[in-house]
């Protein structure tokens, strides 16, 4: 599976008829079972561009393709976990994980097996009667993340999938994230502000641009893992990082 | 304890009125507890030759459930679409606007020279007490429905039709349900209101002002409380079918 980007741009016209370039044209080639996170400041077109990938959203220019074929509209290839509020509240846990299978027609006893599995491998056995409101929020991600992987999609899109949790949950979610990764071997582009998630997370760094984004380094992580936040290698990536941001960085905000 | 509490005020207001009722010692203004009783326990019995309570509270209900059942068929169909597309909304805003403020008991003349006299008369003030409410609060909740849970249906491959059953309906379902409980508290007011007017020769509203007509307060008074009573049971109804399946509103995370 490869995930090829070609000069895909995106321009919103504003009220008074003014384009307004959100996306310069981006090109990027995602290669099987790698970890991206696309990191930049806030307004740089970071989740517009995830949004692109996964059909939510149109491109003004350039294409999208999967293994050659060109993505338009969303694919059965890719599932999307968004930051939050994205279970249905009416549903329980296990009808949550299921709803994919249940679009596509699967029968009840499958559409169970499947959500048992993944319930499992997001460590929520036990929890398929509950509904969404009686869980914390990192448990309400573990089944976003389950209802994603029940798709059996070969790309992971992930906004900011973390971003609304507290700083131990957002690391023990990574860790979980890390090790569900190497168990289901899928390609994972993940949006975030964060540094020291990127750098904890990804085989390469995409870093954007503040408006209109493009690509303005892509930085590539040793390989080894789990890793040490505080060692001293990554800290000198993240320092790396973290002065591009600030460059970066909206100085009205 | 409070349940307890509330039942203190009902509890002197008898004992004040059947005090009050002494005093007067007028059955034509105020009649004793002890003749109103009766025709309360007696519910199958004849009452001044219009029939029983029940006879006569049947046919209001069936009255009221024709007018409701078609309003709800219509509000809730043409509701969706207004919700869901703002072309809709522009073509019937102004004019539903433009009706609403009008009392339904307005359209009385209206009803009885192009229906005359007779149940299309009745159900048709029903349907337009009924329509607003449950038409609004559709309109509401379709609008409510959040627009990641429609994403999440659309990456996870559900066309327009699925979105519709599988996340619009069960999203919108609590607020169309308090519209239809609203409409159905109207629709009541509203079918006793109708035939208390000339023309019905049975139902709750005929009944107590036929009893007007031979100074019959007790009977006037007994039919009030069943009237009170099957609406209050009603709105029980609602209010338990909204616990009990649409608990997780505002609790949405």
């Amino acid at each position: 599976m490869t995930l090829v980007l070609s000069e895909v741009s995106r321009t919103f016209s504003s009220e008074k008829a003014e384009t307004i370039e959100a996306l310069s044209p981006i090109s990027l080639s995602v290669n099987n079972e790698e970890f991206i996170c696309i990191l930049g400041p806030s307004g740089c077109g970071k989740t517009t561009l995830l949004r692109i990938i996964a059909g939510l959203e149109y491109a003004s220019s350039g294409s999208i393709s999967v293994d050659g074929a060109p993505i338009t509209r969303p694919s059965p290839k890719m599932a999307m976990i968004f930051q939050e509020y994205s279970l249905f509240p009416w549903r329980t846990v296990e009808e949550n994980v299921a709803l994919g299978l249940e679009l596509r027609g699967l029968k009840k006893p499958d559409r169970v097996a499947a959500a048992e599995k993944y319930l499992d491998l997001v460590g929520l056995k036990g929890f398929e009667e509950r509904y969404p409101h009686e869980l914390s929020g990192g448990m309400r991600q573990r089944v976003a993340v389950a209802r994603a992987l029940a798709i059996e999609p070969s790309i992971l899109l992930m906004d900011e999938p973390f971003g609304a949790l507290d700083a131990q949950t957002r690391n023990r979610m990574q860790h979980e994230l890390l090790h569900i990764w190497e168990k289901t071997k899928k390609t994972i582009l993940f949006v975030t502000h964060s540094v020291d998630e990127a750098v904890f997370l990804a085989d390469r760094i995409v870093v954007l641009t503040h408006r209109p984004g493009r690509i303005k380094e892509i930085v590539t992580i040793p390989a080894t893992r789990p890793r040490e936040r505080t060692s001293e290698d990554f800290g000198q990536i993240r320092r790396h990082l973290l002065d591009m941001i600030r460059e970066e960085s909206d100085p009205a905000q | 304890m409070t349940r307890r509490l509330g039942l203190v005020l009902p509890i002197l207001l008898i004992i004040g009125w059947e005090i009050a009722a002494i005093i007067v010692n007028n059955p034509f203004y105020l009649p004793k507890l002890e003749t109103v009783i009766p025709v309360l326990l007696s519910p199958f019995s004849d009452i001044l030759g219009t029939g029983s309570l029940v006879d006569n509270a049947l046919v209001s209900i069936e009255r009221v459930v024709l007018g409701f059942a078609l309003a709800a068929a219509v509000a809730i169909p043409l509701g969706i679409g207004m919700g869901r597309f703002a072309v809709l909304n522009d073509f019937f805003d102004v004019t539903l606007e433009l009706f609403r403020p009008v009392p339904p008991l307005a359209w009385v003349p209206l009803a009885l020279a192009w229906f005359k006299i007779g149940i299309v008369s009745i159900v048709f003030i029903i349907f337009i007490g009924a329509i607003f409410p449950i038409l609004l609060n559709t309109v509401d909740g379709v609008r409510g429905v959040k627009n990641t849970w429609i994403e999440v249906g659309t990456t996870l491959g559900a066309g327009e039709r699925q979105i519709l059953t599988k996340v619009i309906l069960p999203g919108a379902a609590p607020t169309i349900w308090t519209g239809l409980r609203v409409g159905f508290g109207i629709s009541w007011m509203c079918v006793v209101a109708a035939e208390i007017l000339p023309g019905p020769t049975s139902g709750l509203g005929y009944l107590i002002m036929y009893a007007y007509n031979l100074g019959q307060i007790n009977v006037i008074i007994a039919g009030i409380i069943v009237i009170g009573l099957i609406g209050l049971a009603i709105d029980q109804g609602f209010k338990a079918v909204e616990k009990r399946w649409f608990g997780w509103r505002g609790l949405e995370r």
